[in-house]
């Protein structure tokens, strides 16, 4: 299976998910922002780091990329993305997801082991979770506040599209604690912690992260 | 302003120049006429003053920085010594690993946040332009009293600066330091270090040879960022000048940073530079001069192709400007096209500017004038020297002579209360406060940051080869003896390597002091240069670079002298390095190391306002001893912690803290000493008693004392009658920082 | 009611890396129109009734102290109704 890692100007950890993707037993394909071919990749992960240095707001200018426009066209086609980070916020600037991710309620960056308890199984990136399970990943980001309208937020909750909440402490002031959601149809994810960073206890806190990306592997090949 | 040429400076050699308001001396300006046989134009003088400088020439300490050179100890690793952007070390398997720190002390204190921001951005360049990626940073930092209100501004900016602009890069924060001091108020001190590593192929040199090549501007465009920032700033200290003489700021783009990183690397993959310079302090004036000079000499440049920010500049002051995020490379001609897609590619902006050309002159040029005519060497590398004076300060006998009285733990109370103290103070408490605003997993393969007592970064993730970093810095003792100083900073800096598990290997240093113009600083430079080479050959360790930084001082008043040492070190599979603390419940605790009254200088003299005293003495051979005892038996250690700065009753509590795994010892001496001494050249390991047996032998074959201290598990810290439970230790050692600056 | 407005810019010669993003990310959407792009805060502050004069000068040394870094940034104070 062919995983897409997009890198945009200025993202960072586009290396960390395809050795991620690697670990899951999926293929690594890197994506080029300027690129609008996707060369054939079954799903996409929209890595962290600064797109554009962030500066209008996270992810405004990264949403219009070309190859954001193949991939939104895909995605609305049932193509799973995976937006971690800043792929998270340009998954919302594009309208795949709902909300926006502001400034941390601490005001500055953030970079802590966080856990986080994972609530919906059924999408093809959490498919090798059990329901509820606790995990531990790293948390980095400076807006990683999630925020929507309370009709938004109600409809989330209703559907079960909270992916994965914060357990403990609210580290950035997301409403209902919310670290990831889905779309509608559950293909597309948006995780505000860094799985990526966690498949090996060497270089994390823990492997915790690694059956995000053993999941879409199953995902892909149960199709 | 007319345009003042070289024609027009032969034709009015009477004009008068302000050469005294560019920090040149009298002499130093006759000395540029005596070069040039003629008065400099006003851009020449531009380009001297501010390579002339102490921050760009080294004038000052360069007399005493070629011990490093003299007392060079052989070494088959040092691939790039001093005198290059960064020195590079060989670290087997094919690897070249370069790292440098330099300090961004005085533009900081003008403006934190922008002022740590462009630090870091600084020697991230100073390492890339060695052909390296940068893969890791560190932050040796000093401040003025932590409840002082100016360091309530100071440390958040410099924080979120230093954050902002790494974080940004992708550059995982491993490590460094935060030490409170007054001396340091009104001078703080930002000392940033970067370590990057290439294929010993790729090695890249900033010189400028092969008539016909071409002379390449690319990254930011320029504008009146810090124009001569770097020579005014360098040269004169804050109090007499005021406000009104402080440089503009430089401002940080760390998005164009990345961009202009990945741009680089790509043209270093295909080869398509000679050399390579970046632009830093003095911008172009160092970039150009440096490289012609560094290669034949001969280089012409068309300064009006240089892509401006803000056109009204003179050409003087784009020679100066100091705007960051720019490199200037030598490429060949039929290389061009390749260098000119990769840069679009990055959509980064660069131009032709010049060319390499035979002969021995720099020659600038403004819309076809020849405005700069000049040996570059006498730019670049034939600066000022000066043999300052020096005289041993009057205050070192008389606080050398003062016999300390300090309070001494002895009851379980006393016990208690003297750890709690200890760990709550703010140079001894917890600072992720600081370090969680630093991102410290990007690239995947940081193995130990802060608070471990070195960083560890995998270099390798098929061989698992990886690299460890330590800085230290011993002010305190710098201050009672700096030659002794600074051989217990390097110490110090190669046991936090080898505690890790790894081999020292190489050593750099940010040099950080008063005015250079005081006899009694210069005594201090001095002596602690000659400590630190003295120490760096009995180590059998090279020094591969480093830097100065002088007039750190308010008035009269002057920092403590703080030599920052940076040692590296190289591990051969990082899944077997020792971690600062234990995982495990029912391990054996000892203490290798002999324990003496080592109070002189410590945090607890410091914390009852007393610093006199005498250093300690360093025992180098010992400190080797103790590292290869920790190499050899590295594979029996669940733990291994290093004590400095509080002595073992810091350094058992950040142990037992770290994994929330209690300890039971006992100390059958004299137990204030025991626990607040900070007797060089000493470690707590942890091992499983198995192993007991090998330690004593290992610990008898490198002729180490070795005390038996207790055993880890329970909840609490117990120290013989003392128990502290860790909540509470934990709630002491981590409400400081976020109290004061949360 | 009034308000008081308070807009920080950075100074004309100091680089603005968000504005030059900005400034970067229009063309490529088909924008043509803009030569430059400067990026700054603005500031509402509310008070009672309309603004005195001497509310106003106290804002201004507000805006010195804390609403702007002097040292890179300049400010204007204005009411706006």
């Amino acid at each position: 299976m062919k995983v897409g890692v997009v890198t945009f100007p200025g993202s960072l950890d586009d290396r960390d998910a395809a050795r991620a993707v690697r670990a899951g037993g999926s293929e690594a394909i890197a994506l080029w922002h300027d690129d609008a071919d996707l060369h054939g990749v079954d799903a996409v992960i929209l890595p962290g780091g600064f797109s554009y240095g962030d500066y209008l707001r996270c992810g405004a200018i990264s949403r219009f990329a070309p190859v954001m426009g193949s991939i939104i066209e895909k995605a609305n086609g049932g193509m799973p993305v995976l937006g971690i980070c800043n792929g998270f916020q340009i998954l919302c600037e594009s309208h795949l997801l709902p909300g926006a991710l502001t400034q941390n309620q601490g005001l500055h960056f953030l970079c802590t082991p966080q856990k986080i308890k994972v609530e919906n199984i059924s999408t093809p990136w959490t498919s090798n979770f059990t329901e509820g399970l606790e995990i531990v990943i790293p948390l980095k980001n400076g807006e990683g506040s999630f925020q929507c309208d309370d009709e938004t937020l109600a409809m989330l909750e209703g559907e079960s599209r909270v992916i994965a909440r914060y357990v403990g402490v609210n580290p950035n002031g997301s409403r209902n604690l919310i670290a990831g959601i889905s779309n509608a149809r559950g293909n597309v994810v948006g995780l505000m912690p860094h799985p990526e960073h966690a498949i090996d206890p060497l270089t994390g806190p823990s492997a915790d992260g690694l059956p995000f990306f053993t999941s879409i592997l199953n995902a892909m090949v149960g199709k | 302003m007319a345009l003042d040429t070289v024609a027009i400076a032969a034709q009015t050699p009477d004009q008068e120049q302000p050469f005294a308001a560019l920090g040149l001396k009298p002499d130093e300006y006759q000395r540029i006429r005596e070069i040039l046989g003629r008065r400099p134009s006003s851009s020449e003088l531009a380009m001297y003053s501010v390579m002339w400088s102490e921050h760009c020439s080294y004038k000052s300490s360069k007399v005493h920085l070629k011990q490093f050179g003299e007392k060079a100890p052989h070494s088959d690793a040092l691939l790039v010594g001093i005198g290059e952007n960064a020195g590079v070390v060989d670290v087997g398997q094919g690897y070249a690993v370069t790292f440098k720190i330099e300090s961004h002390n005085h533009p900081s204190f003008v403006e934190p946040y922008q002022g740590a921001a462009t630090g870091v951005g600084g020697i991230v360049r100073d390492i890339l332009t060695m052909g390296a990626r940068p893969i890791a940073v560190m932050d040796p930092l000093r401040f003025g009293p932590a409840d002082a209100p100016d360091t309530r501004r100071v440390l958040p900016g410099i924080v979120a600066g230093i954050g902002g602009y790494g974080n940004c890069l992708g550059l995982p924060n491993i490590g460094g330091e935060i030490v409170f001091d007054e001396t340091y108020a009104g001078n703080p001190l930002v000392n940033a270090l970067c370590v990057g590593v290439m294929r010993h192929d790729q090695i890249k040199l900033a010189k400028a040879s092969g008539a016909g090549n071409l002379v390449v501007l690319f990254g930011a465009q320029t504008g009146g960022d810090g124009i001569g920032g770097v020579s005014v700033l360098a040269s004169e200290t804050f109090g007499s000048t005021g406000p009104a003489k402080r440089p503009s700021v430089q401002v940080g783009d760390p998005f164009t940073e990345k961009v202009l990183i990945e741009c680089s690397l790509e043209i270093f993959a295909e080869d398509l530079v000679v050399g390579i310079q970046d632009l830093g302090g003095a911008g172009l004036s160092c970039a150009t001069s440096e490289l012609a000079s560094g290669g034949s000499g001969g280089m012409r440049v068309e300064l009006d192709t240089v892509p401006l920010r803000d056109p009204s500049l003179s050409p003087e002051e784009i020679l100066m400007s100091e705007s960051q995020e720019r490199m200037c490379a030598i490429v060949e001609p039929g290389k061009i096209a390749r260098f000119l897609e990769i840069c679009k590619k990055w959509d980064v902006t660069v131009n032709v500017i010049g060319e390499v050309t035979d002969g021995d002159r720099l020659i600038i040029t403004w819309h076809g004038e020849t405005i700069v005519d000049v040996p570059p060497r006498t730019v670049a590398h034939e600066g000022p020297v000066y043999n300052r004076p020096l005289a041993k300060p009057e205050y070192v006998d008389r606080v050398n002579a003062q016999v300390l009285d300090l309070p001494m733990p002895q009851s379980a109370h006393e016990v208690k209360a003297a750890i709690i103290k200890l760990i709550s103070s703010p140079n001894m408490a917890d600072k992720s406060w600081v370090t969680s605003q630093y991102d410290k997993y990007v690239q995947g393969n940081t193995i130990q940051s802060q608070p471990e007592d070195s960083g560890m970064i995998r270099i390798d993730e098929s061989t698992h080869l990886g690299v460890a970093i330590s800085t230290d810095a011993n002010a305190s003792w710098s201050y009672l003896n700096p030659y002794e100083g600074a051989k217990l900073a390097l110490a110090e800096a190669a046991r936090n390597i080898a505690t890790a598990g790894a081999k020292p290997l190489a050593v750099t240093n940010c040099l950080n002091f008063g005015s250079p113009e005081d006899p009694g600083v210069m005594w201090q430079f001095a002596e602690t240069v000659r400590g630190l080479a003295d120490g760096c050959l009995e180590m059998g360790l090279p020094v591969t670079g480093g830097n100065v930084s002088f007039y750190n001082q308010t008035g009269d008043v002057a920092i403590l002298p703080t030599p920052v040492i940076g040692v590296l070190g190289v591990i051969q599979d990082v899944r077997s390095r020792t971690p600062m603390s234990f995982t495990d419940a029912g391990l054996e605790l000892y203490l290798i190391g002999e324990t003496t009254n080592d109070l002189a200088g410590s945090e607890w003299a410091y914390m009852h306002n007393q610093r006199g005293g005498q250093s300690p003495i360093a025992d180098l051979q010992r400190e080797i001893r103790l590292i290869e005892l920790l190499l050899e038996g590295q594979s029996i250690f669940a733990a291994a912690h290093d004590l400095s700065q509080g002595g073992l009753a810091v350094s058992i509590a950040e142990m037992v803290l770290h994994n929330n795994i209690g300890a039971t010892i006992s100390l059958d001496q004299e137990i204030g000493i025991v626990l607040l001494s900070e007797t060089p050249g000493r470690v707590v390991v942890a091992i499983s008693p198995d192993h007991a047996g090998e330690l004593i032998s290992l610990a008898r074959k490198y002729d180490l004392a070795i005390t038996k201290l207790g055993t880890t598990g329970g909840t609490s810290l117990t120290v013989n009658d003392a128990v502290i439970p860790l909540d509470e230790l934990r709630t002491a050692y981590t409400q400081t920082i976020p109290k004061l600056f949360g | 009611m009034a308000k008081i407005v308070v807009e920080v810019m950075l100074k004309p010669e100091i680089l603005d890396p968000q504005g030059k993003a900005v400034a970067a990310a229009l063309p490529r959407l088909g924008f043509t129109f803009a030569t430059s792009v400067r990026q700054g805060k603005r500031f509402e502050i509310e008070v009672v009734g309309d603004p005195t004069t001497e509310q106003l000068a106290e804002v201004s040394r507000a805006a010195e102290t804390l609403l702007a870094n002097p040292v890179i940034e300049t400010f204007v104070v204005k009411v706006e109704k």
